[in-house]
């Protein structure tokens, strides 16, 4: 069984290398601050014992005040996983850190939260939209779309 | 004195006979070398992610099946489990094992069309395609007695499945139980060891076990590429753990090893649907929920091991009939991230088939 | 035996018509044209219907049958249908290229029959030159494919179009060097002579000329497994992408009539053309024609397609050096007087030698294979 890893002990990890980029940890949740997500991802990855070397999926979900970005990383090594979010309060303008360095598979699924929410993601190679025409007015999937 | 010469973009439209749906590549070739692609997706775009949002849990069952409508029963098991696990919801002995046989039927009928379009792209002009077709038939046949249906089946729902099997599922399963290895083994024999099919499709398209990971492939095209994971044994979903299968695994990474994973992966599945079927007890086929089902605040996430790769469901709910926010996780267009790496530097031909081997559904990748 | 009487006057006069033939030269040769033009036409819808239904069965599947008989007027129809329909011509296309290519590929696929004998002596132009004239004529179709790819100002056609040009090059070599073989052996190149020499049929005296050629032919004609010139799922149609109409139908019309003259030739060369007990000569060609064709249509419903480099070695690493050793073995042969004398031994030792070239060079020699370019 794929054991889902608690995000306290994660967080108290992360406080030690990097100090005040959790927000808020609990037993199911782990929210980073949208600046430091790069820097975090790398660390998951490469520290022995997390070793989170797959990413199962980016995606984003509009909580009308902000947006929360949520990362599902695995590893295939010692079959655990951890989900951690971004909040991102900007609606006019929001944008995040890119993953893409890390793990390439968030590729096309940052594009995709681009299209559908409009979160610009810095530092991805090809920030454009995917499923939507280029002079697509909007973001469909934000909560005031109708 | 070299020849001067300059790339030029071929655009492989939607419209296509052979990219399995209508999904754009825009290749950049110099004379039959592939230099880059640059895939082009939103052709089938129908917002099933936001029309989720105004339809009630069990309603949205008929829109998953138009996800991968190759393997339609897959996605309704897959949201089907996600919203169990986000509500609670317990299932029934009976209908947990009519969901692992349907699960691996489809998964054989989907493999099998995966194959036959993979062999077509090769050259072989329909006639794989054709064969593998005909078992394809009985399979759908199949589902036809279950749920009136031939491609959108819309046969799960939260808490089970929406009928019984009726009474002549039985025998015609055994039938076909007992007809498929010997035909699996008449297309070992045509293609198998086929020195043109070699040619084409052995050490093309390399795909690395850490490139597969770090693109997060998954599926068929992971497995193939030396990874062993599997979500039925990594993470047990359903009553999988009581089952004895291997995971079969291959080398290289390359469109022959891919082949050959689909076909091992059959013969997997016909292995688990004889253990159901003699285990297949007797019982309620769904358990007691209300038709309206309205979770409480939270989210889960599921995942399933569908023919194509993992395909999960994460669900946020408010506690209404309808979900907050529902987001599917495409097998097909994470799979595709890889292909652009290992396309570089092959030919024309070999494009097709390196894309035919990553097996997509464009109904997935573009929801 | 080996005696070449090549001489220009002899061109025209002497063979042009046969000695009891009624009427003069030009009604000889009014006959033959229509009888050749009606043959052609005629063969060649029974030939795309047998390819239909042959492909349907072997792919477990009826093929057509609703319309006529047992879907006899199928391709009857496919003309009808294909005459109706407008005729679409790409306005940045060349339109003179454009509209002469179907034209320029299509006349000599009908050229060809001019010299292949229905009886003895029964042919438009018995030319002592024969084989060389097929094999001169056959190669005037490719300028007419290549104007197709490139008048049509589309990427597809041009890549189409640069690949067939590329492989009929290829293929041209061991396709000549077969048919030298049988030349040796029957010691004329006029068709008619090489039919009435055989009394054996050559098959069995050059197995392994036949298999290059049926080979070599098959890749000429773009039929599977050499058939990326048109491959249906990579470059939607080739050359003929961005034709419609009675042009379309003209294309069509010659990649069958083409299958037909390569089946008809291999016939001539090697099966003994209209010889046979019993049914009248040329019962027994038609015949002939169509056992060569359904073998061509049971490799195209087997197997898969190979790729143009591959196809490239296949010609240039595979069927070359067969054929020049083949060339060898079957000169040193006619050199001892074997073809007349000893035939029978000359069959069983040239099998042996097929099977063993065939076995050898495909295990240690060359095996089909490709590479990566690094870009």
């Amino acid at each position: 069984m794929t054991v889902s890893l608690s995000g306290k002990e994660v967080a108290s990890k992360i406080e030690e290398k990097f100090s005040g980029s959790v927000v808020e940890s609990s037993a199911e949740n782990l929210v980073i601050k949208s600046d430091r997500v790069l820097d975090v991802a790398r660390f998951l990855k490469e520290t022995d014992g997390l070793d989170f070397d797959y990413l199962n999926f980016v995606t984003a979900v509009d909580r009308y005040d902000h947006f929360e970005v949520v990362y599902l990383l695995s590893s295939l090594e010692h079959n655990h996983s951890l989900m951690i979010k971004a909040r991102c309060y900007d609606r006019e303008n929001p944008a995040l850190p890119s993953v893409v360095d890390v793990w390439q598979g968030a590729d096309f699924q940052e594009r995709e939260i681009y299209d559908l929410f409009g979160i610009k993601f810095e530092g991805h190679p090809n920030m454009k939209r995917i499923f939507l025409w280029d002079g697509f007015d909007g973001h469909p999937l934000r909560k005031d779309y109708i | 004195m070299a020849v001067r010469t300059e790339p030029f973009v071929l655009n492989m439209g939607p419209v296509h006979p052979s990219t399995h749906g209508v999904f754009r590549m825009r290749a950049t070739l110099d004379g039959e070398v592939v230099v880059d692609i640059e895939p082009v997706f939103g052709y089938l775009h129908r917002g099933i992610e936001k029309l989720t949002e105004q339809r009630t849990y069990n309603g949205i069952v008929p829109l998953t099946d138009r996800l991968d409508y190759i393997s339609s029963m897959s996605n309704n098991l897959a949201y089907c489990l996600a919203v169990e696990k986000l509500a609670g919801i317990k299932v029934p002995e009976r209908a947990e094992y009519i969901r692992v046989i349907i699960a691996e039927l489809q998964r054989i009928a989907a493999l099998l069309i995966a194959v036959g379009a993979f062999l077509n792209d090769c050259g072989a002009y329909f006639t794989p395609f054709l064969y593998m077709f005909r078992e394809r038939e009985k399979i759908v046949d199949l589902f036809e007695m279950v749920s009136g249906q031939r491609l959108t089946y819309n046969y799960m729902r939260v808490g089970g499945v929406s009928q019984d099997l009726p009474e002549e599922f039985m025998p015609a399963l055994r039938k076909f139980m007992d007809k498929m290895p010997h035909y699996m083994d008449e297309y070992d024999q045509l293609l198998m060891q086929n020195e043109i099919l070699i040619a084409r499709a052995k050490g093309v398209g390399i795909l690395s076990g850490e490139q597969a990971i770090n693109c997060s492939a998954s599926g068929p095209v992971l497995r193939a590429s030396g990874v062993n994971w599997d979500i039925r044994k990594a993470d047990p979903y359903s009553i999988y753990d009581r089952f004895d299968f291997d995971i079969p695994t291959q080398t290289t990474g390359d469109c022959y090893d891919r082949y050959r994973q689909r076909v091992d992966e059959m013969r997997q599945s016909l292995r688990i649907i004889q253990q159901a079927i003699e285990q297949l007890p007797s019982g309620p086929v769904r358990a007691e929920v209300p038709h309206l089902v309205r979770p409480l605040v939270g989210e889960a996430y599921a995942r399933l091991e569908a023919p194509k790769g993992e395909l999960g469901f994460y669900l946020v709910s408010d506690n209404s009939i309808a979900p907050y926010r529902c987001h599917i996780r495409p097998p097909s267009l994470i799979n595709l991230t890889a292909l652009r790496d290992m396309v570089r530097g092959w030919k024309v031909a070999d494009l097709i088939i390196i894309f035919g081997s990553i097996d997509i559904t464009v109904g997935e990748i573009d929801r | 035996m080996a005696t070449f009487d090549f001489n220009i006057y002899n061109l025209v006069n002497s063979q042009a018509v046969p000695p009891d033939w009624p009427g003069g030269f030009w009604w000889h040769w009014l006959f033959f044209t229509v009888v050749i033009i009606g043959f052609v036409l005629t063969l060649v819808m029974g030939v795309i219907y047998i390819e239909r239904r042959g492909m349907g069965r072997m792919q477990s599947r009826l093929g057509p049958n609703r319309t006529g008989p047992f879907g006899l007027l199928q391709p009857v129809a496919d003309a009808v249908k294909v005459l109706l329909k407008e005729n679409i011509v790409p306005t940045a296309a060349d339109k003179l290229v454009h509209w002469l290519a179907p034209v320029i590929a299509f006349a000599p696929a009908l050229m060809l029959f001019a010299v292949i004998p229905f009886e003895n002596g029964a042919l438009l132009a018995d030319l002592n030159i024969g084989i060389l004239y097929v094999v001169a004529i056959s190669s005037v179709s490719t300028v007419g494919i290549f104007m197709a790819g490139w008048g049509s100002s589309n990427k597809y056609s041009l890549l189409g179009a640069m690949r067939n040009v590329a492989a009929i090059v290829s293929y041209e070599i061991p396709m000549v060097l077969a048919i030298v073989g049988v030349v040796l052996i029957a010691g004329s190149l006029s068709l008619n002579q090489i039919v009435m020499a055989q009394n054996v049929p050559f098959v069995l005296l050059q197995p392994l000329g036949f298999l290059l050629f049926f080979a070599a032919g098959c890749a000429e004609i773009n039929r599977s497994p050499f058939d990326l010139m048109e491959a249906d799922s990579e470059i939607v149609a080739g050359f003929h992408t961005e034709y419609s109409g009675m042009k379309f139908a003209m294309f069509y019309l010659v990649e069958y009539a083409e299958a037909v003259a390569i089946s008809a030739i291999i016939a001539t060369l090697f099966l003994g053309g209209w010889k046979g007990p019993i049914l009248p000569p040329w019962l027994w060609f038609i015949i002939k024609i169509i056992l060569v064709f359904f073998a061509m249509v049971w490799t195209r419903t087997t197997l898969p397609r190979i790729r143009i480099d591959q196809l490239m070695a296949f010609a240039w690493k595979f069927l070359f050096p067969m054929s020049l050793l083949n060339l060898f073995i079957t000169a040193l042969q006619v050199l001892a007087g074997w073809p007349t004398e000893l035939a029978w031994v000359m069959v069983i030792v040239n099998i042996a030698v097929m099977v063993v070239m065939v076995f050898i060079w495909s295990k240690f020699f060359f095996r089909l294979g490709g590479g990566r370019l690094e870009a």
